[in-house]
């Protein structure tokens, strides 16, 4: 059974908790391990920078110590903003042993020797491509899938290390090809939702979010999928606002990557967590949910 | 850089903070033109990297787009002259952050003020905690947080927050960073 | 016994002022074998010289120091007087007291002692100098030009004009290179075909120009004036001597749908082929990698496809014809391979050049660039010359223009503007305006640069008289929606962010050189930069000469470069071309290496080492006549001088003249370190 090392960060743990159990499950499904950095701690996100360079390093540095202490070489972390953070510390530290010092001296870790890989779940799924395949047994056949990237999944391609194009990329098409949905061309994939002033400056987000959903339906998507917890929670939870401010019509569903993953491999709604959505998902379980009917 | 015996200017701090030459950008407007934010904003990305580049603090001051960017990277990652315009603007933030605190706008303030404050009590983010330290701190009343309810009838808040067993490592970071407790 | 003199000049104020120019000649003065020794204000003027040449008459000078400048200023000028005087020019030589010393110092007194010792080295140096004779060398009075584009076609009839014979070689089918694809040219919008065919159809008629094309330059070996050329007249599958180029063959060959290179793959061409209607010269070609018979062959099928020499009345079609190498003996050779555009492709054929990912990436059917662009605006062109854009043949009523793309943009393409775009565009914005009366040009521009006799006014033409609207600024994204592009950018003099809606986007990519170019410099022995295009010698003074003797560079494979200063450049190479030919023999620096037959041990470590292929194999033999041994011998057209022969040959039987171990030991024993 192969293992992988997980920082789950603190979205995963309370609004974004159907992401963790879809992704848990789905990894099980495919018969990986998943093993939790012990006590870890928040990233910062987008906070943490803002006072100042050191502490927006050295947070995610103290969990990526735990995870080398743990014996652990490669470490998923599921939600972008995290990933990004963890990255972009390890690329940071790597580029300037200065400030690798001095994190080293903050986190009183003298051994640190910044050697754990980051990678996101576009990552983890496509180095997998043909054990996800093996393991399909839904087929997601005519589902129209608009695959969102976002910010922070494919850029900047110094932190990312370049594993998909920053531009043109493809891995997430690639997944849900796998699955045996029909990824279709659409042109916000790559757009910023506004997740990083969600709270600060609502209608900024509205107006974004809009937007790419409208994209996306335009494009003939019956479904949104991304993998990042704070696109979701804007795209997902915001869209009664969007439709408040007549932003939007209608509703469109966003899933999470590993759900829409789990539905493919057969994994119970309720498992993947779907019930936990603002906007239902029955368009898209009732039609693939191994055990239909469960969620509403 | 300056002549290595004048006073440090504007570039070389963010020079010193980011390893970037802000004087490379040839105001191509291209961070501007793929900006989300910039029909929300008066002085756009271009606009900010032209002041730092000629050392106008004050003028950085004035920059709403230096507040309301989302760091979504694509300045960046599109930048023909690899000026790192995210990058610039991170430095920029932090820059007047020290020399003027109440820059900020205040509902950024707040949260970021109130974000910083739950990773330092619980090592974690406690998003109840977070939303009503942010409105205490004077962050606007949203028609949509109030659907808070449907988040906790799908799981999604918890009531209480998860505390890390060693906070005091995370304390330790903080302290370090020179973050005092408000 | 020796007797030097040693001349210090001021430099006016430029050694003066740091130098103290009086105490050094005093110093020197004292030096045993210096027999005279002065200083004065400007040593190169025409008294200074005077003095040189009084000094060597009066005082029976054997050598002659001038303290002064670089020897790259002023060596010729001192030895030219020294020589008239009656020495020999090579016992006189330069102490180079101002860009070794006072240009780099400030403390007066101790670049004054440093004056001394690089003057007293001098004098150590020059006390074992031998007289020395320049060599002479034969010429073989015929040029080779490589690249038949408007480059390499000037060079090759200005020096077919001046009386030389020319081997002109074209790796394409056709000579004629980009310019034959342009529709009208800038700034004055002639026909570009019509002012360049005659020059092809005057290269193909010249009595002394021999014509290669679809050849390529496999090695050259030799030196200035001495080059041995070999050739690869690639297989056209044509018989030339028997083809008519009546065209029968092209009509009947069935594959008709192969991308045409010329049409820049917006039309189509059959597998046998003449790239264009006035190509020269006019002969069809079979592309191997398209044609049935041969795919057929290669996966080792019978032929079934003949249909080109059935239709052929000469039986001039050979499927059997191979490649064949032919030798050319020249004296000097041109290089004018001329450029290559930035690929809009995810492809760019280089590691570090990342394309446009968000310009499509050339996905977007409609996202051409802008030698595309010049075909379908040309009247020869896959639509007639009318402006139809590729993915439903519709006319674009909104054309946008995007400059500096590739160009000044080091994190995807080259930091180097290519020049020549901020012209074409505004030409192609006319050229559009003249075609689509009721359409809007945009550009999308950082600068314009239109430095050159009317260019600025024809760039303000497009503008005020032809109604382009000009926007400053970058485009951060294109993409589709349904039938229309949009276009994403910036105006930073409005201060607004830019919406657009567009029918065709047109990219004006950078000017990159040739693919190919870096093997074919290495082939020559010439340098080139970290892009590929070839350095001249010297940016200012020696434009159109290379690293190498004999060989020179015209157009657009030494930078991005327009028309006519593609045309001058190739004048200028004709020119410099004559001049090496206005002798039988050349004159050369004797500052070569020469062997010591009697010393050497035959270890050929000197051949591996020299950079310039200058040592050669020489037999030594017995009144018998028969090979007692194998030693090296430096070919004096080849050696430039460079000395690593000597610093290497482990039984120091290996020396440059001018530069023995016995004159640079003591050069340094006279520092007394």
């Amino acid at each position: 059974m192969a293992r992988i090392g997980y920082f789950p960060g603190c979205s995963l743990h309370g609004t974004s908790r159907e992401y963790d159990e879809s992704l848990r499950a789905l990894l099980a499904a495919m018969e990986t391990s998943v093993e939790e950095i012990d006590d870890w701690s928040c990233c910062g996100a987008s906070s943490a920078h803002q006072g100042g360079r050191l502490l927006g390093v050295a947070l995610p540095a103290r969990n990526l110590a735990r995870a080398e202490a743990q014996g652990l070489a490669e470490v998923l972390a599921p939600c972008a903003a995290c990933y990004s953070r963890l990255a972009a510390s390890r690329h940071e530290m790597d580029r300037d042993p200065d400030l690798a010092a001095k994190v080293r001296l903050v986190l009183a870790r003298e051994d640190f020797r910044n050697g754990v890989q980051v990678k996101n779940l576009l990552q983890v799924l496509r180095d997998r491509l043909t054990d996800l395949k093996a393991a399909v047994r839904v087929p997601l056949k005519d589902l129209k899938v608009a695959c969102y990237y976002g910010c922070l999944l494919v850029r900047p391609p110094e932190v990312t290390g370049g594993f998909d194009d920053p531009e043109a990329p493809s891995s997430m098409e690639e997944i849900c090809r796998a699955l045996g949905a029909t990824p279709v061309a659409w042109n916000r994939r790559l757009d910023c939702c506004g997740a990083s002033l969600s709270l600060a400056r609502s209608p900024s987000v509205i107006r974004l979010g809009s937007t790419i959903l409208q994209d996306a339906r335009k494009a003939g998507a019956e479904v949104v999928v991304t993998a990042c917890p704070m696109c979701h929670s804007n795209l997902d939870f915001r869209q009664q606002a969007m439709r408040h401010r007549g932003a939007l019509e209608g509703e469109m569903p966003v899933l999470f990557l590993s759900e829409l993953a789990g539905l493919a491999l057969g994994l119970p709604p309720k498992v993947l967590g779907l019930h936990r959505h603002f906007v239902p998902t029955g368009s898209v379980t009732s039609r693939f949910a191994a055990a239909a009917g469960e969620v509403g | 850089m300056s002549h290595p015996h004048g006073p440090e200017t504007l570039v070389d701090r963010v020079h010193r903070q980011t390893g970037i030459n802000i004087r490379r950008c040839y105001q191509c407007g291209k961070c501007s033109a793929g900006c989300p934010m910039a029909q929300e904003t008066t002085i756009r990305p271009h606009d900010v990297m032209r002041m730092a580049a000629q050392d106008d603090l004050e003028g950085v001051r004035q920059a709403d787009g230096l507040w309301y960017c989302l760091t979504c990277e694509t300045c960046s990652v599109r930048c023909p002259n690899q000026c790192d315009p995210a990058r610039v603007l991170d430095a920029l933030r932090e820059i007047v952050q020290e020399d003027h605190p109440e820059d900020a706008p205040r509902p950024l303030r707040a949260f970021h003020r109130s974000f910083l404050d739950q990773v330092r009590s619980h090592g974690r983010l406690f998003e109840m905690g977070l939303i009503m330290a942010f409105k205490t701190r004077g962050g606007p009343l949203f028609a949509d947080v109030t659907t808070a309810p449907g988040m906790l009838s799908r799981g999604k808040l918890h009531l209480a927050p998860t505390r890390i067993r060693h906070l005091e490592e995370v304390r330790r970071i903080f302290e370090a960073c020179g973050q005092r407790e408000d | 016994m020796a007797r030097i003199g040693v001349f210090v000049c001021h430099c006016g104020e430029n050694i003066g002022r740091t130098v103290d120019c009086a105490r050094v000649a005093e110093a020197l003065r004292d030096l045993p074998g210096v027999v005279h020794s002065v200083d004065y204000k400007y040593m190169c003027s025409d008294p200074g010289q005077q003095m040189v040449k009084q000094a060597i008459a009066e005082k029976g000078l054997t050598g002659v120091v001038v303290a002064a400048c670089s020897p790259h200023m002023h060596e010729k000028t001192f030895r030219r007087a020294a020589s008239g005087a009656g020495l020999n020019p090579f016992l006189c030589e330069m102490a180079n007291i101002r860009e070794h010393c006072s240009w780099i110092h400030e403390d007066r007194e101790m670049a004054t002692a440093k004056a001394i010792d690089i003057a007293r080295t001098l004098v150590e140096k020059v006390k074992r100098n031998r007289p020395l004779k320049t060599i002479q060398i034969p010429v073989t009075r015929r040029a080779l030009v490589i690249g038949g584009g408007i480059a390499g076609i000037q060079a090759a009839l200005d020096i077919a004009d001046g009386g030389r014979e020319v081997v002109l070689v074209e790796k394409e089918p056709s000579i004629g290179g980009h310019m034959s694809q342009l529709s009208e040219t800038f700034p004055t919008l002639d026909c570009s075909q019509c002012i360049l065919t005659p020059r092809m159809v005057e290269v193909y008629q010249h009595p002394r120009i021999r014509l290669y094309a679809y050849s390529e330059v496999e090695s050259v070996q030799g030196y200035i004036g001495n080059f041995r050329v070999t050739i690869r007249r690639k297989a056209r599958s044509v018989d030339e001597d028997k083809c008519n180029g009546c065209g029968a063959c092209t009509q009947a060959c069935p594959n008709r749908k192969v991308p045409s290179e010329f049409e820049c793959g917006l039309g189509k061409r059959p597998a046998i082929y003449v790239p264009f209607p006035q190509a020269v010269p006019n002969l069809p070609t079979i592309d191997r990698s398209r044609c049935l018979l041969f795919l057929n062959r290669a996966k080792g099928r019978p032929d079934t496809c003949k249909k080109c020499a059935e239709a052929c009345s000469k039986g001039a079609i050979d499927f059997d014809q191979q490649d064949r190498l032919v030798t050319e003996e020249v004296g000097a050779i041109v290089v004018a391979t001329g450029y290559q555009v930035y690929s809009i492709g995810k492809e760019t054929g280089r590691d570090d050049l990342h394309g446009y990912g968000e310009y499509g990436y050339g996905t977007l059917p409609d996202v051409i660039d802008g030698l595309q662009f010049e075909r379908l605006a040309s009247a020869s062109g896959p639509t007639a010359g009318r402006i139809l854009r590729p993915s439903d043949g519709k006319e674009p009523k909104r054309v946008v223009f995007l400059q500096c793309i590739g160009s000044r943009d080091p994190a995807k393409g080259m930091e180097y503007c290519s020049k020549i775009c901020c012209m074409y565009v505004a030409k192609h914005t006319m050229l559009y305006k003249h075609k689509v009366h009721d359409g809007q040009a945009t550009v999308f521009y950082m600068d314009i640069r239109a430095a050159g006799k009317g260019y600025d006014e024809f760039t303000r033409r497009a503008i005020e008289e032809e109604g382009a609207r000009y926007i400053r600024g970058r485009v951060s994204r294109i993409w589709r929606d349904g039938e229309v592009l949009k276009v994403q950018g910036f105006d930073t003099l409005s201060g607004r962010p830019i919406l657009m809606d567009a029918d065709l986007v047109v990219l004006a990519t950078a000017v990159r050189p040739q693919p190919g170019i870096e093997a074919l410099a290495q082939k020559l022995n010439v340098s080139y930069d970290r892009h590929g295009f070839i350095n001249e010698a010297h940016p200012k003074l020696r434009p159109v000469e290379t690293s190498t003797a004999g060989v020179f560079v015209a157009g657009a494979c030494q930078a991005p470069r327009d028309i006519p200063d593609s045309v001058a450049m190739a004048s200028a190479t004709a020119s410099k071309v004559l001049g090496l030919f206005a002798s039988e023999m050349l004159e050369r620096e004797p500052t070569v290496a020469v062997v010591n037959d009697a010393l050497c041990a035959g270890c050929f470590h000197c051949e591996r080492v020299c950079p310039y292929g200058a040592v050669e194999h020489r037999e030594v033999r017995n009144r018998a006549g028969q090979v007692v041994r194998v030693v090296a011998y430096v070919n004096p057209g080849v050696c430039q001088g460079c000395g690593t022969c000597q610093a290497t040959c482990p039984s120091k039987s290996v020396e440059l003249q001018g530069f023995t171990d016995d004159q640079v030991y003591q050069q340094i024993q006279a520092l007394g370190l």
